[in-house]
């Protein structure tokens, strides 16, 4: 799947069943039998096998199939079944070639290659048989091209342009059974059905969701749902994009367009914070479809049910697209020029009045680098304060910190070293449900690669079915667990984590069970054998828990690597770009003056020595009439933080930036239609620390960019920036912000730069800062609510955590 | 006893091995059984030893009797003595090959013939779980296993330290649910783990990964039936009943238009004439005979100038048919190979599993071109399409139940073309006043 293009083919098969039965010298054992990809074994690699393909001399690894040996050296075989990173099949017929010295052609997707093998793939029997095969599958299909989505894309449409087989000589009355809607996303259309069973593999390997089936028998069989004529399941469409033609259809995209009517630019999808490449395609201005067919990016042609259908709130007719200005208690649109200058007049008074300390700031999660970057020099050079927070959905800071203070800020992982690891430890966190693609790769790691999976977690999570450990513990014991692991004394005080989680406050500090403690010793022991381990873990390790975390996973013979989940598309990037109190962009201190100094001269004004208000203190400033300004950028602090509209009433100015109307936005003097990820340019920063660029995808009238608003801002205060375009302020964070010297270029072409940040962070300021919104498979903040896609299937009103 | 009269109707012409003891009142019981030399092969496999066993089976020249005619002592050698999975054998009672109904009588009529049979295989490639897959319209024919697995529990010849050698062995039955495709070995495997019925890409072959991914060898129920007695009396012996590298007997099942139809157990070899007019007593009423389907319905048809052949697998496989598994379905002349030809494809559209493309749309398309030709709307180009469907299919499948539809469409297309242009010429099918039905 998503390796097979970056990694493309070659490697020996392997498979941790291969073990088993390596006495039995069987080739590979029919559960081993997949296609190749990357591989996380070492060792010494067996001879590589000789061969010709068309006359043409071929070396491959041994073990190699002989369809990926042919696409190494730019021979196509044609398959449908056949799917790298799914299990073998042997079911299209389409890669029959012929060997020589074997009587019948045989299929390419099986055939490993064999020293001295002379293959040949286009003599007149294979052509016929392609041929042949065609044919039969056009004998019920029932060539509605013209009103079929997959038309234009479609693989057996091409494979017929290809390979002949227009001219039927089926006479007999095609077989015909009726579309079904097994869902508000998925559809699907029998008589298209070719029976390649790749929705079948990619929802059983891929997601392990198992919805598919297939019902009756001979020429009748088709796909059945899980669910009689429903499917329930995580509804993330793979199924939809995997399919070769037009038989599973998509609820959002169908009959909307044709493939050459849309343009398409790859971007970010701006839901979780994995960081997932996906392409939009858009027609007359409307994103009409998301997918990553061309495999781009680490997650490979993976989306979850957000990133495939959750663009949609895009597209909502409630955006906010025009300026609102509170006028006698009312808000009524206005122009942007009014809403500027409102807000740089009411902001200069405050500021007159009561002094820095009044005004305070709170980013976004979502809002790209480039916004978070000028948001700090914003608030801190021309409102000249720290107060400057945003809702933290992991500890980014503690584990710079802790890998900082140990010198190996090298042992950040990617998303993509996942896949490839030998051993994992989970701590905490539902990725099934926050972060699919982590759970994806985690997956692969396992199922493919034979990387052992530790779980630890006070839930019963989906992932514990790949695991080889599962330990649980109870609500807020992930800290002390990390603790036993790291063979600390457990303390007497209940660790840092106070989490608005009814569970979580009841059990905090409640000690572990025995029993666990001696797993835990166990574990210990397991993960000293493993030549790397990658600990990913969620909010529930935060402040010095990260740093236990750290200190012991050093210590581990085998090279062990950390991902801190956080929420959001660019929860990662408000850390290092320094949207918080006490740290500037790349880790550094404020309180430490060499680095106030380098950002000062960048920034050509001064900033405040002194850390400001973290998010809780700022809502208490308000509360006791300190904070008389707030400004809000791209969140929803009203909701979040669970700030009372009285609360919020209190204040002299709130002006909110802001794509739909929320409860924050409700309360504001002033609130700025922003733009969403579609509509503007950029880089984000995905949990792990890589770095990618969006691309402006669409224009939405009326509205404009965080970036924009607050180069406007700027102006009207009085402060010239020199900014033309969102590159450069990239340019400006690839020179000043620590860890992120990347090559510009590389992010432009689309690709993932991992960013390596250092420094030595001021520690958590309190409880409550850091903590997970635990949004599920179909939620995702704000956005959520107004999408349709995410909001129509029935699995949404399934409680989080649902395991399907 | 009247079913027993119905179908084994005997002949002098007869070498009764595998069915010596049909007949004899209770046969199914253990004490008759053991009367009539039960469980003795038993005790010489054990004295024997299974490198031993396995060179007899290889020498008695003893091949598969579920059609392909493999060998048998050489498919239990492909069984790696070693192995970190346990290792299983397999016998294969799906027996659905129309026109064959050879091992019913086999387990009705001798259980414990077989049950000797699969212990001594097990025995021989060290495994410790054998399954009998029984079709499931053979359901009733479980009772009757199940009584027989009991009494060998009871008497020790089952379960732990079989009569005291130290060899443990586990024997239990499980029925199919109505597929012909689990018939086939990897389908029949996926069936007993509980999974679809689908074949399995070969190799690995099951020899080395079968069920549960362990070693597993796959016997037909006749084949099995075989065990004891070559072991018994010898692969000398056992190779001399037959021709060369044919050893034994076969239960061959006479069907169609003759006159005593039934299953009779002939050495290998036997002229396929004398079988049809001297043990089968000649095609009734005096008609002439048309064709002969060899070995159930997947084989190709011999037309009645090609009967003069030995039934064993090499000769016949030599004038381009099959021994197949012994069903020998005999046409008249008053038959109509169009019909016949659709009937063995609506056969083949509705047992096909579906799973790859040549069969699940070859068989269809066929069927109903096959149908309307008959029904006389026939063109003139549907002879020549249907023959290249059926080459399309021949040899593309990923199991053999493709090439078993190709191979008697194609066989009755080239032999009986005149019968086709027939039905063009008129317009209808000239035999259908005659009401003769092979169905």
């Amino acid at each position: 799947m998503k390796d097979g293009t970056q990694n493309p083919g070659f490697e020996v098969l392997d498979h941790p069943l291969k073990e088993g039965s390596q006495q039995t010298s069987a080739p590979y054992t029919r559960s081993a039998a997949l296609a190749p990809g990357p591989t996380a074994k070492k060792g010494s690699a067996p001879e590589p096998v000789k061969f010709t393909i068309d006359g043409k001399a071929v070396t491959a690894p041994a073990g190699t199939l002989l369809i990926e040996a042919a696409k190494q050296v730019g021979i196509e075989i044609p398959s449908y079944c056949y799917y790298p990173g799914l299990t073998l099949q042997g079911a299209c017929r389409m890669c029959l070639v012929a060997i020589e010295r074997m009587p019948k052609l045989q299929t390419a997707c099986t055939t490993v290659v064999t020293n001295g093998m002379a293959v040949h793939t286009e003599t007149e029997e294979v052509k016929n048989a392609r041929k042949a095969m065609l044919e039969f599958l056009l004998t019920n299909h029932p060539l509605d091209c013209p009103v079929c989505d997959k038309g234009g894309e479609c693989e057996l449409q091409d494979a017929v342009f290809r390979y002949g087989a227009a001219e039927t000589r089926f006479m007999e009355s095609k077989l015909h059974h009726e579309e079904r809607k097994f869902s508000s996303l998925v559809y699907y259309d029998w008589p298209r059905c070719i029976l390649c069973y790749r929705c079948i593999r990619v929802c059983d390997e891929g997601m392990d969701v198992n919805a598919y089936g297939i019902g009756f028998r001979g020429a009748h069989s088709e796909i059945i749902p899980n669910r009689g004529e429903q499917l329930e399941c995580e509804e993330c469409g793979m199924c939809i994009d995997i399919c070769p033609v037009g038989a599973l259809t998509s609820g959002t995209y169908r009959y909307h367009t044709r493939p050459w009517e849309m343009t398409y630019t790859g971007t970010i999808c701006n839901h979780c914070g994995d960081g997932c490449k996906t392409t939009l395609s858009v027609r007359n201005n409307q994103i009409i479809r998301a997918n990553n067919r061309d495999h781009s990016g680490f997650n490979g042609e993976f989306l979850c049910v957000k990133g495939r259908f959750g663009w949609d709130f895009v597209n909502n007719d409630n955006r906010l697209t025009a300026p609102l200005i509170r006028r006698k208690g009312k808000q009524e649109a206005g122009t942007w020029e009014e809403a500027l200058s409102l807000t740089v007049e009411r902001l200069k008074t405050v500021l007159a009045e009561n002094g820095p300390d009044s005004v305070a700031v709170i980013g976004s999660n979502r809002t790209t680098n480039e916004e978070n970057y000028l948001l700090g020099r914003f608030t801190r050079t021309i409102l000249a304060t720290n107060n400057l927070d945003h809702h933290r959905t992991a500890d980014y800071s503690s584990l710079v910190r802790a890998l900082t203070e140990s010198h190996s800020t090298d042992r950040y992982a990617a998303m993509d070293d996942i896949p490839l690891a030998s051993s994992i430890l989970l701590v905490g966190n539902d990725p099934t449900h926050q972060h699919p693609l982590a759970a994806f790769q985690i997956r692969q790691a396992v199922q493919r690669h034979g990387a052992r999976l530790y779980v630890i977690n006070q839930q019963d999570i989906k992932l514990r079915r790949q695991s080889s450990l599962y330990l649980p513990v109870q609500a807020g014991g992930e800290a002390e667990a990390i603790r036993a692991l790291a063979g600390m004394e457990i303390p007497s005080a209940p660790p840092l984590t106070s989490l608005p989680n009814q569970a979580r406050e009841s059990g905090v500090g409640s000690g572990l069970a025995p029993g666990v403690v001696s797993s835990l010793n166990s574990l210990r022991e397991e993960l000293r054998k493993q030549s790397d381990v990658i600990i990913i873990f969620g909010d529930e390790i935060q402040g010095t828990a990260i740093l236990d975390l750290v200190r012991w996973g050093l210590t581990l013979p085998g090279r062990a690597r950390f991902v801190a989940l956080g929420d959001y598309a660019n929860s990662r990037g408000a850390a290092d770009m320094g949207v918080l109190p006490g740290t500037l962009p790349g880790y550094s201190p404020i309180t430490e003056a060499a680095a106030r100094a380098r950002f000062e001269s960048a920034w050509e004004a001064k900033i405040p020595g002194e850390p400001g208000r973290p998010v809780r203190q700022i809502i208490a400033g308000i509360d006791s009439g300190e904070v008389k300004a707030l400004l809000v950028f791209g969140s929803n602090p009203a909701k979040t933080f669970g700030i009372p509209k009285e609360a919020l009433g209190k204040l002299a100015f709130l002006v909110a930036a802001e794509i739909f109307p929320t409860e924050t936005t409700e309360m504001a003097d002033v609130v700025f239609p922003a733009t969403t990820f579609a509509e503007k340019a950029g880089t984000v920063t995905n949990t792990c620390g890589q770095v990618q660029a969006l691309k402006k995808t669409m224009r939405k009238a009326g509205t404009r960019s965080d970036l924009e608003i607050l180069i406007a801002l700027a102006r009207l205060f009085g402060h010239r920036w020199n900014y033309q375009s969102a590159d450069d302020v990239t340019r400006e964070i690839i020179a000043k912000v620590t860890g992120y010297a990347v090559p510009l270029p590389s992010l432009l072409v689309g690709r993932a730069v991992m960013t390596q940040p250092a420094g030595m962070p001021p520690e958590l300021e309190g409880p409550d800062l850091v903590f997970s919104s635990r949004d599920s498979l179909f939620t995702s903040g704000t956005v959520s609510r107004y999408s349709w896609a995410l909001n129509s299937v029935d699995e949404a009103k399934k409680p989080y955590g649902h395991i399907f | 006893m009247s079913e027993y009269q119905n179908y084994l109707k005997g002949s002098p012409l007869e070498v009764r091995v595998l069915t010596r003891r049909f007949g004899i009142p209770n046969s199914t019981s253990i004490d008759v059984y053991l009367q009539h030399d039960g469980y003795k092969a038993l005790k010489k496999a054990f004295e024997i030893g299974p490198d031993a066993i396995i060179n007899e089976m290889k020498n008695s020249g003893l091949r598969g009797r579920g059609g392909a005619g493999f060998n048998t002592g050489m498919k239990w050698s492909f069984v790696p003595k070693q192995s970190a999975r346990p290792k299983y054998v397999v016998c294969n009672a799906d027996e659905s090959e129309p026109g064959t109904c050879k091992d019913r009588p086999l387990m009705e009529y001798d259980p414990h013939q077989l049950l000797e049979g699969i212990i001594i295989a097990g025995f021989a490639i060290g495994s410790h779980q054998g399954y009998i897959y029984i079709r499931g319209e053979y359901r009733y024919l479980m009772e009757i296993l199940d009584r027989a697995l009991a009494e060998a529990y009871a008497r020790g010849f089952l379960g732990k330290n079989i009569l005291g050698t130290g060899f443990d062995f586990d024997l239990c039955t499980h029925t199919g649910a109505g597929a012909y495709e689990c018939g086939e070995e990897t389908a029949l495997l996926n069936s007993l783990e509980g999974l679809r019925g689908y074949p399995r890409i070969k190799p690995p072959f099951p020899a080395i990964v079968g069920l549960y991914e362990g070693p597993t060898i796959i016997n037909n129920v006749e084949t099995l039936a075989n065990v004891p007695h070559i072991i018994q009396n010898g692969a000398e012996w056992f190779a001399k009943l037959g021709t060369p590298k044919n050893g034994g007997t076969r239960l061959f099942c006479l069907s169609g238009h003759i006159e005593r139809p039934g299953v009779y157990e002939l050495p290998m070899g036997f002229p396929l004439r004398r079988m049809i007019e001297e043990v089968g007593g000649g095609v009734p009423g005096g008609r002439q005979l048309k064709a002969v389907i060899p070995g159930g319905s997947s084989c190709p048809v011999l037309t009645a100038d090609e009967v003069d052949v030995a039934m064993d697998f090499d000769a016949v496989a030599k004038i381009g048919s099959m021994l197949g598994s012994g069903g020998v379905v005999v046409l008249d002349e008053e038959t109509c190979m169009v019909k016949v030809a659709q009937r063995i494809m609506k056969f083949y559209a509705h047992e096909s599993c579906g799973w790859c493309i040549p069969c699940r749309e070859g068989t269809s398309w066929l069927k109903s071109l096959l149908e309307r030709f008959h029904s006389g709307a026939g063109l003139p180009e549907d002879p020549d399409t249907a023959l290249d469907v059926s080459y399309n299919m021949l040899g593309k499948t990923l199991c053999p139940l493709g090439d078993a539809a190709a191979m008697p469409t194609i066989s009755i297309l080239k032999k009986f073309r005149s019968e086709f242009e027939e039905h063009l010429k008129l317009g209808c099918c000239p035999f259908e006043k005659k009401a003769v039905s092979v169905a």
